[in-house]
């Protein structure tokens, strides 16, 4: 009966939204359907996805979009600093007579991949910390959240500098320094979710029927962390793509030549007065992707965490 | 009767005052850890850093017996949980060894570019607080408004924009186009000298010494980093403004006062903001420890000669001993500003005594 009803679109909502789920698919699926009406009425949120969803094409599709080679400049005697739309480039030439729209659009696999990255490392590290302080509380937990308390008192950029400093620059210890500065934050947020749900009696139901409490942590009180840590990292994003732009910008992340977006507005800097576009065009691409993911941050805190929606 | 009165009445006051010591002993032990976190972070940092500490003094060339008495003054050869410990003295009094670079104590060289930084972040914290609060009360009141939108997109763009970007549009749109206010840098060369340092801030020097001439130049150097800064504090101000007085607002003294007449004004700046003010003095504490942070890439965008511009340079020049002395005055200087904001609401809001 219910396949018959799949095939057309009224049966697959009235499948959705079913009030007697008859799998855990279902319900879930059900679920997920519910959440993504409540985001797509939010205009604003699906600027945001819309946004970000053009980054994800564009880093994909990137090969395709270059009108010319990234890397490698045109004649450095008539090619050098053109304004934007003369010969073919869109965006102008920069110092070594490279295409600016085509380093952009390169520029945008660096920086998903950084976010990415970012964003794979730090997020199970909070996950855990956050998770295994706030379920065995006491010496534990203290121990934890002083460690979690000192990374988040050095201010974030900060600390990002004195890591790259360390390990030497580069995009692949930018990546590194982030995501040491971005998990503390996330495990604040699953301490607080884990101390709320650890109390309860199905976690108390589990434990008596033998579960180890690594068994509990990862198949109980993670996924029911999930939702607050996935918002956060989300609102994260913009801040981790200033700060791979910033070190970026300050010769510290992604080495000459890579298209990468912040090391290209220094670049563009020395420009400025006289050739605007050389800078100008990559701290837009920043600006436009950083709001994107901010704008999606918000509307998913609003659909999958409504208590801190204010 | 009279004596058992004054014990009784001794009691209530000595149990407030065990606690008010217990709750200072743990905030002691909080900071004490936490600094000594911050001295491990460094420390750690500085041991992992592939430069070769006593090759950087005495050159690859030199022979075995000098490095190893080099290393041996270093006090390299001695166990790590020593070195650690000899580490945190040598902090905590301040010395942070010798820049490379200039050859002075890392900590005589932070003494001299704290004060343009502290310049730099206070103008900018003002600006926020004087454009913040008010567009935060508006948009609070008139919930869904024209102003209402414009703050939320204020703060959208302020969290989104990177502030080097927007120095640097900044500059050629306000310097180089309109030529409203002066370029990079604190002042024009010709007004270099022409003030002893005092506190170290151009413009509070100039005042004292009557210099106008100075300050209005040194003024026009900071007021476009200053306001970029101020922008960043404004898109965070103006949003938790915003957040708390709708708060306020829904509370019923509110709809009391409106009961007894009180023009909306009155209620508005003199009531409700007054509660709102209380959470508002942490944000505000919170936004000056983040300008110190923006202050690193907007100094470098400025040729701003403060700490965050020291850091960089120092960075771009491997002098590890000048960026891990400044990163850990940056460091320290947040925890205080923590510090200090949690003491103040604990001090204005009864509530949370």
């Amino acid at each position: 009966m219910a396949e018959t009803s799949l095939s057309n679109p009224a049966g697959l909502r009235a499948w959705l939204l079913s009030a007697e789920p008859g799998s855990r698919l279902q319900a879930r699926l059900g679920r997920a359907y519910l959440g993504w009406r409540a985001f797509a009425r939010n205009p604003l949120a699906m600027l945001g996805l819309a946004v970000v969803l053009l980054l994800v094409l564009v880093a994909l599709l990137a090969p395709l979009l270059e009108t010319h080679p990234p890397l490698s400049g045109g004649d450095l005697r008539t090619e050098r600093l053109l304004p934007p739309s003369t010969a073919g480039h869109w965006l102008g030439t920069d110092d070594q007579a490279r295409d600016i729209f085509s380093r952009i659009v390169a520029g945008a696999r660096i920086t998903l991949g950084v976010v990415l990255l970012v964003s794979i490392i730090a997020m199970p590290v909070g996950l855990l910390v956050g998770t295994v302080a706030g379920y065995f509380g006491g010496l534990v937990d203290t121990a934890l959240m002083r460690l979690t308390d000192i990374f988040l008192a050095f201010p974030r950029l900060v600390l990002a500098l004195a890591f790259v400093a360390a390990l030497g620059p580069g995009i692949e210890n930018a990546v590194i320094a982030i995501a040491i500065t971005a998990w503390p934050p996330y495990a604040r947020i699953a301490r607080a979710e884990t101390l709320t749900i650890r109390n309860s009696d199905f976690i108390a139901a589990v434990r008596l029927q033998g579960a180890s409490p690594m068994r509990i942590i990862a198949n109980h009180i993670v996924p029911l962390c999930m939702s607050s840590v996935i918002v956060r990292v989300t609102l994260d994003m913009a801040g981790i793509i200033l700060t791979a732009a910033g070190l970026g910008f300050l010769g510290l992340g992604a080495q000459p030549p890579l298209p990468e977006w912040g090391a290209m507005i220094a670049t563009g800097r020395h420009y400025v007065i006289d050739q605007w576009w050389v800078a100008a065009f990559p701290g837009l691409a920043i600006f436009v992707v950083s709001l994107g993911f901010n704008l999606l941050g918000d509307g998913l805190r609003d659909v999958l965490d409504p208590k801190a929606a204010k | 009767m009279a004596t058992s009165q004054a014990v009784q009445g001794g009691d209530g006051r000595f149990d407030a005052l065990l606690r008010l010591a217990r709750a200072a002993g743990r905030f002691v032990a909080m900071v004490t850890v936490t600094l000594a976190g911050l001295l491990a972070v460094t420390f750690l940092i500085g041991r992992v850093v592939p430069i070769d500490p006593v090759l950087a003094v005495v050159g690859d060339r030199a022979p075995p017996h000098v490095y190893e008495r080099v290393r041996q003054e270093l006090g390299l050869d001695l166990p790590f949980l020593q070195q650690f410990l000899i580490y945190c003295r040598k902090a905590l009094s301040g010395d942070f060894g010798t820049s490379v670079l200039t050859t002075n104590p890392v900590m005589t060289d932070i003494a001299r570019v704290f004060p343009a930084t502290v310049e730099l972040s206070t103008v900018g914290v003002l600006i926020g607080i004087l454009t913040g609060i008010p567009l935060g009360v508006l948009a609070a009141v008139k919930r869904g408004s024209v102003v209402d939108q414009f703050v939320r997109v204020l703060g959208l763009v302020g969290y989104s924009v990177p502030i080097f970007w927007l120095g640097l549009m900044g500059l050629l749109l306000f310097y180089a186009r309109l030529d409203l206010v002066s370029g990079p840098g604190r002042l024009d060369i010709t007004y270099d000298y022409l003030v002893t340092p005092v506190t170290g801030m151009i413009l509070v020097d100039s005042i004292m010494q009557g210099q106008w001439e100075v300050f209005r130049n040194a003024f026009s150097h900071i007021i476009l980093p200053a306001a970029m800064l101020g922008y960043f504090s404004l898109a965070y101000i103006s949003r938790m403004t915003r957040s708390f007085m709708l708060s306020e607002l829904a509370q019923e003294y509110v709809t009391t006062a409106r009961v007894k007449g009180l023009s909306e004004a009155r209620i508005i700046w003199r009531h409700a903001l007054r509660n709102a003010a209380v959470p508002l003095v942490t944000v505000v504490a919170l936004s000056y420890a983040h300008l110190l942070e923006g202050s690193v890439l907007t100094e470098t965008v400025f040729a701003w000669p403060g700490l965050g511009q020291y850091i960089t340079h120092s960075l771009q020049n491997a002098d590890m001993n000048a960026v891990l002395g400044g990163t850990l005055i940056i460091g320290t200087v947040f925890v205080f500003l923590n510090l200090f904001s949690d003491l103040i609401y604990r001090l204005l809001d009864p509530r949370t005594r």
